[in-house]
């Protein structure tokens, strides 16, 4: 891998821009591999990259059915933030916020991570009391987030509509200033780079159709629509899939699929200068550095496997956003698709080892796990390579439903991201 | 929106007047506090999240007020049947997705932008 720098950029501008390699080679499957991953999304290729720079397994395979980040790592917000409530949501998302600052280097690629500043509205009694609460458990946990009354949000934010007799008034805000966003394609483009770079194959168009066991139970390998593919580990990393792949295995899984919307207007430009979001009205928003406020929706009330969503989920939100920032009522929205998020019953991820020997599961993170992505992939690859979790992913297995051990999100946050 | 059939009202409505209610033929055990935490962890948390023929309850809320069940193909969201509560779950529809080829595979697009909506024929009204 030839390394971008600023020599390397003035080295091409003189030459044409002739000597760029690709960024990963498209090499033909072996017949077998040490470790073969499922979904060639951001937490599948981090999770091959770790494997690669961390425990020194290389003969890997990442398979991905479409095009690589084209799941919902390219279909998302990108909002990043680690103000959870629970010890292992602080414990997972925050290792993945430290890791996001210094990952542009590590992977020598650009990921434009930007630290803008997350604010969660509060619109009513019970918001104040759950995000105060949330303030005070991320402060325990050594999680930086504050308190703010409007006057502040409004101050942070310009555009944020405070009137006291707004449709959704605002009486106060959480901000997390190490939160943000960072530019989704470039994280898959990143990971993949990286991953190809040490040894490690991404082989696309290449659908997983089946899982094989040998007689004892243990993982042989997977079919794909390219032939078996071998294999003693297999981690299924497939986000809305997972479920379906899982069965495969035969293991029925605690997910439901659900599309989840996101929407951009046109370009203009820099007026909106942090991430927004609002539980209780459900919209979020920030501007991307093309110029696109990037708003995100709801999920459709029933499991679908569309890839699009009801235009009523679009308008609801769109609703919310123009009753908070008024100056934005008269902006045209370009365009708007949708994601197939794996949800569980708790909200927290699946991170672990499974009933099958040789078969582990990275899933269920639902409508908000691009945010963890370097450390979900940086975990998990631990995961595999010593059978066992790395003590940040212990409580995310899937024992949990059954011993009632959750990580109860839900209840907490009541909504996504 | 879907547009769903009550087969109570026998009418075709707006998806707004319904809310899903999960999976459906999922059924409690009557002495619920004597089954092991297996048994309860299968009835509460395992779901079989289809892609393909699904079978789901719907409720038309803002209706009749009443519980039904409907099989609709989770790929293209098209209903096949709705049904009362109660009644068997109807044999699996002829055209229904086969569960390994992936409808939603589209092909390649040159930049990483996230592609455009599809228009489904059925299913968003
Ligand atoms: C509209 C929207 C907005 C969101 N906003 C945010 C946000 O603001 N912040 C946040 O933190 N998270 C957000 N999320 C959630 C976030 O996008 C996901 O949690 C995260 O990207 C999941 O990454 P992944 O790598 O696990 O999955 P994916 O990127 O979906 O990768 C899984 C891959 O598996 C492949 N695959 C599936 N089946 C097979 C098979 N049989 N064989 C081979 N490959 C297969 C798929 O094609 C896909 O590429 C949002 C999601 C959506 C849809
Ligand atoms: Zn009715």
């Amino acid at each position: 891998m030839r390394r971008y720098s600023v020599f390397a950029i003035a080295r091409e501008a003189m030459r044409g821009h002739k000597g760029w390699d690709e960024q990963w080679s498209s090499p033909e499957p072996r017949p077998e591999y040490d470790v073969i991953i499922v979904g060639a999304g951001g937490h599948g290729l981090a999770t091959a990259y770790y494997l690669a720079k961390n425990h020194g397994i290389t003969n890997i395979a990442v398979l991905e059915k479409g095009w690589l980040g084209g799941g919902n790592t390219g279909r998302n917000t990108t909002i990043i933030r680690s103000n959870y409530l629970y010890d292992e949501s602080a414990g997972i998302y925050d290792h993945a916020v430290k890791l996001w600052d210094g990952l542009s280097q590590d992977l020598n690629y650009n990921v434009m991570y930007s630290p803008r500043g997350v604010m969660m509205l509060a619109h009513n009694v019970h918001d104040v009391q759950v995000l105060k609460r949330h303030v005070h458990a991320n402060r325990l946990n050594g999680i930086d987030n504050e308190w703010m009354t409007p006057e502040q949000a409004k101050a942070f934010c310009p555009p944020l509509n405070i009137a006291k007799d707004a449709r959704y008034p605002v009486v106060g805000a959480t901000l997390q200033r190490r939160g943000g966003t960072a530019r989704h394609d470039a994280v898959a483009w990143g990971y993949a780079r990286a991953a190809s770079a040490r040894g490690v194959h991404i082989i696309q168009n290449c659908e997983v159709t089946g899982v094989k066991r040998a007689a004892n139970g243990a993982v042989m390998g997977v079919d794909t629509t390219r032939g078996f593919i071998g294999a003693k580990k297999v981690g299924v990393v497939a986000a809305g899939h997972s479920s379906v792949i899982m069965q495969m295995a035969d293991v029925r899984m605690p997910l439901e699929s659900y599309p989840l919307q996101a929407l951009v207007s046109e370009p203009v430009k820099p007026i909106f200068p942090c991430v927004v979001m609002s539980n209780t009205v459900h919209a979020y928003i920030s501007q991307s550095d093309k110029g696109e406020l990037v708003i995100g929706a709801g999920t459709d009330q029933y499991i679908s496997y569309s890839q699009t969503g009801g235009l009523h989920i679009l308008t609801h939100t769109l609703d919310a956003i123009c009753e908070m920032f008024p100056m934005f009522t008269r902006m045209k929205m370009l365009r708007s698709w949708g994601g197939i998020v794996d949800v569980t019953p708790d909200r927290s991820p699946i991170l672990a080892k499974t009933p099958v020997p040789g078969l582990y599961v990275n899933c269920g993170w639902g409508t908000g796990g691009f945010k963890a992505t370097p450390g979900s992939g940086h975990v998990f690859a631990h995961t595999i390579a010593h059978d066992e979790p790395h003590k940040i992913n212990a409580g995310y297995t899937l024992e949990r439903f059954r011993t009632g051990r959750l990580i109860d999100e839900a209840a907490a946050a009541a909504v996504a991201h | 929106m879907l547009l769903i059939r009550c087969p109570y009202c026998e009418e075709e409505r707006p998806e707004l007047e319904f809310r899903n209610a999960g999976e459906a033929h999922v059924a409690r055990s009557p002495a619920i506090a004597g089954i092991s935490d297996a048994d309860f962890e299968a009835f509460f948390f395992i779901r079989s999240n289809p892609k393909g023929v699904i079978h789901e309850r719907w409720r038309h809320i803002h209706g009749c007020g009443r519980f039904f069940n409907a099989q609709r193909d989770s790929v293209t969201d098209k209903f096949f049947k709705t049904y009362k509560a109660g009644e068997k779950k109807p044999p699996l529809p002829k055209a229904a997705t086969a569960p390994v080829a992936s409808a939603d595979v589209r092909p390649a697009e040159p930049s990483g932008e996230p592609p455009r909506r599809r228009t489904t024929p059925k299913g968003d009204a």
